[in-house]
């Protein structure tokens, strides 16, 4: 299989505090990767360094995506070559419908491949059609984006969003944080049905329970910036029982 | 945080009108006096009456000073340094008609208003204004047959005089201020409309200014009287060349709407602003406003800025009929080193009167953006409500936002509401925007045509989608 992401000795820092001390991981086409470690290990730092978040330096290393330099490419347009990020804490931003946020998305992304923007009821459609796979209220589409919605409405719109976008290599950031068990149900099987063969995630979580539900393929654990063991699926049941101690008297 | 990196870069933002057109233009000579206003009053072929109000108003103008209780820093104006005339028609010395150059045609093809009906955006009449002149004026004979006056103010004081006389200075009156006396002196063209009892203008009615030649200043003055059950909706468009040097404009706008009569004004208003230095632009200090005369008469004015230097206006609605209705919907967007210190008044002095105000600031750059108004209430005006709402936006950490609501309150049975927000656009939103593939310029228009919204719902539909575009090219540059 085909390398879609490699990051090779990946150093970053917020404020002048190196965070990421060294990450190298390597994401092929269809696979599905979990993140998981303590709080304050790095993980969100990774998710927003490869989506480019202009608060984040990278000091040394390199991430190769689709075989191109990643931290060459501007934000919209690492988002345009199919990256996509599911945030921890979705913005909001009041006045702008879910639709028009969309229209503007999906068109920008198709005149990046130089297509014509979408016509308004093939637009529509596409709406219906990703709403239902992810089970979002129609009334919420027609709101501002994010503008007093719950936390589990919130989730359900990132995935929506996804569903609309159709991303390569998503990266899921704490996705179930702040989800009770069937708000987490819903966004897992939304996920779980955008899943096709030449697609891959990032999934990042703290806990275990989310991963009940989205099956990886290869876990790996960081700590302190650095990723430090990486094995099947089978750690995660390690973790549960033995919790993070063990890793942090480890390194 | 890098929130200023991402904002602060206030480049030149693009100003797609700032094009000079070469128009033989007839210019009198710069200076204000009595002999000038003479002058002027000649060149327009004026009763004695009209000359008279001119030279009363720039004896009372000679007593007073500039205003400088607004938020804005304006640099002394010399009046002696201005032409207050400047006509681009040229007289065909044969038949005295007055010929249009089509070179002026071009020009207001260039603007989007095509001065051929049928050229003409659906629906729409356009009485066409450049520099001191009125160049145009389209569908006149239709709407004349369902008994509408739509002309040029100059052909207006012709035409209809007594109109002219009984409704001229009825609701501004040339000691109102300092600008509205000195227009009183100077005017020169505008539109006059009078829509009959009981008609219900069938078209949009439009004007729209046009500053070409240097030097001048344009000096226009609308007069709209809405007769008993009538309905009209007006349109105002305004642009000029970019040039170095400041231009004055001060205009004055009248509406008297009788029992029942309903007038919508909308304005979208893009003088030049200056370049991003500052250098440059438009002083737009107009005087507006409307008598709600009539009993369940309704005035609403919307408007949305981006143009000018600096703004002084504050279009106001005197409710003098029981249960009449004033609205006053505004988005002002401010970038570089623009000023605006814009509102409304709202007097209420008939009983059941209410009155809605919705503004939306926006501010970019080094730029200062203040919202003024005042809500009156009189002993007599029983029962009279008022809903405020006066929201700024801002765009960086340079530039200043402001609100000074007055209210003056004599009727304990008035119900009085304001609300007031103050927002940034934040770099998280941006980024947000950014993950999901929209650019930083895209995202801040989509934001800020968000926030304003509620004020271009109002604007018939063209003007809603030229502002909406228009919001959008004001701020480009504005992020770097």
């Amino acid at each position: 299989m085909e390398n879609l992401l490699e990051i090779k000795n990946l150093h970053a820092t917020i404020d002048g505090k190196e965070i990421l001390k060294g990450i190298n991981l390597t994401v092929k086409a269809g696979e599905v990767h979990a993140i998981m470690g303590p709080n304050g290990s790095g993980k969100s730092t990774l998710s927003n360094v490869l989506v480019g978040h202009p608060a984040y330096t990278v000091t040394e290393g390199e991430i190769i995506y689709k075989g191109k330099n990643l931290l060459e490419l501007a934000p919209e347009d690492r988002s345009h070559e199919g990256l996509f990020l599911s945030f921890q804490y979705p913005v909001e931003i009041p006045g702008v419908s879910i639709t028009n946020f969309m229209r503007a998305a999906v068109n920008a992304k198709r005149q990046y491949q130089g297509q014509e923007p979408m016509n308004a009821t093939e637009f529509l459609k596409m709406m219906r059609e990703k709403r239902a796979m992810v089970n979002l209220d129609s009334k919420l589409a027609n709101r501002s984006v994010n503008e007093g919605f719950s936390g589990g409405e919130k989730k359900r719109n990132e995935i929506f969003q996804m569903a609309m976008l159709e991303p390569t290599l998503s990266i899921l950031d704490e996705t179930d944080s702040g989800l009770d068990i069937d708000a987490l149900r819903i966004v897992a099987e939304g996920v779980n049905k955008l899943k096709r063969d030449d697609t891959s995630s990032i999934v990042i979580t703290h806990y275990q329970r989310l991963l009940d539900y989205i099956k990886p393929d290869i876990v790996h654990i960081l700590y302190n910036g650095r990723i430090v063991k990486t094995a099947g699926p089978e750690l995660v049941m390690e973790l549960e029982e033995r919790g993070y101690d063990w890793i942090k008297n480890e390194n | 945080m890098k929130k200023d990196n991402i904002l602060k870069k206030l480049a030149n933002k693009a100003y797609e009108f700032g094009f000079v057109s070469k128009i033989k233009t007839e210019i009198i000579e710069q200076g204000l006096n009595e002999d000038i206003i003479r002058l002027i009053s000649k060149k327009k072929n004026e009763p004695e009456w009209l000359l008279e109000f001119r030279l009363e108003s720039y004896r009372y103008w000679q007593t007073l000073e500039m205003p400088e209780w607004a938020h804005l820093s304006i640099p002394p104006i010399d009046y002696q340094a201005i032409s207050y005339y400047a006509d681009p028609l040229k007289k065909n010395k044969e038949n005295k008609n007055k010929e249009i150059d089509p070179e002026l045609m071009k020009t207001f093809e260039k603007l989007g208003i095509p001065l051929e009906e049928r050229l003409a955006l659906s629906g729409t009449a356009v009485d066409a204004v450049m520099d001191s002149v009125s160049v145009k004026t389209t569908f006149k004979e239709e709407l004349r047959e369902k008994g509408i006056i739509f002309c040029s103010m100059s052909e207006a004081v012709q035409e209809y005089p007594d109109l002219v006389r009984k409704h001229l200075g009825s609701v501004v009156n040339y000691r109102d201020n300092f600008f509205a006396a000195l227009n009183s002196a100077v005017f020169s063209d505008g539109s006059f409309v009078y829509i009959p009892k009981g008609v219900r203008c069938p078209m949009e009615l439009s004007t729209y200014f046009r500053i070409n030649a240097a030097n001048t200043g344009q000096f226009e003055r609308t007069l709209i009287v809405a007769d008993d059950d009538s309905y009209v909706s007006y349109l105002e468009g305004c642009t000029a060349p970019m040039r170095d040097e400041n231009q004055l404009h001060a205009a004055i706008v009248e509406i008297v709407v009788n029992d029942n009569a309903e007038v919508k004004y909308s304005t979208v208003q893009n003088w030049y602003p200056g370049d991003a230095e500052g250098k440059g632009g438009v002083y737009n200090f107009v005087t507006k406003r409307g008598d709600c005369r009539g009993r369940g008469s309704k005035l609403s004015w919307t408007q949305v800025e981006t143009g000018s230097a600096i703004t002084w206006k504050y279009p106001s609605c005197i409710l003098r009929g029981d249960n009449s209705q004033g609205e006053f919907y505004s988005v002002a967007l401010t970038n570089n080193y623009q000023q605006a210190d814009t509102g409304t008044k709202m007097i209420h002095l008939g009983k059941n009167t209410r009155s809605t105000i919705i503004s939306k600031g926006i501010s970019a750059g080094k730029s200062q953006n203040s919202y003024r108004g005042l809500v009156r209430v009189s002993k007599n005006a029983d029962g009279a409500r008022n809903y405020s709402q006066c929201d700024s936006l801002l765009l960086g950490s340079e530039c200043g936002a402001h609100t000074f609501p007055y209210m003056d309150i004599h009727n304990n049975s008035a119900v009085i509401e304001h609300e007031a927000t103050t927002s940034k656009i934040s770099e998280e939103q941006l980024f947000y925007c950014n993950q999901r593939g929209i650019g930083t310029e895209e995202a801040i228009g989509l934001i800020v045509n968000g926030y304003a919204k509620e004020v271009l719902n109002k604007l018939p539909m063209e003007f809603a989608i030229e502002a909406q575009k228009l919001l959008s090219v004001s701020l480009e540059g504005a992020v770097g």
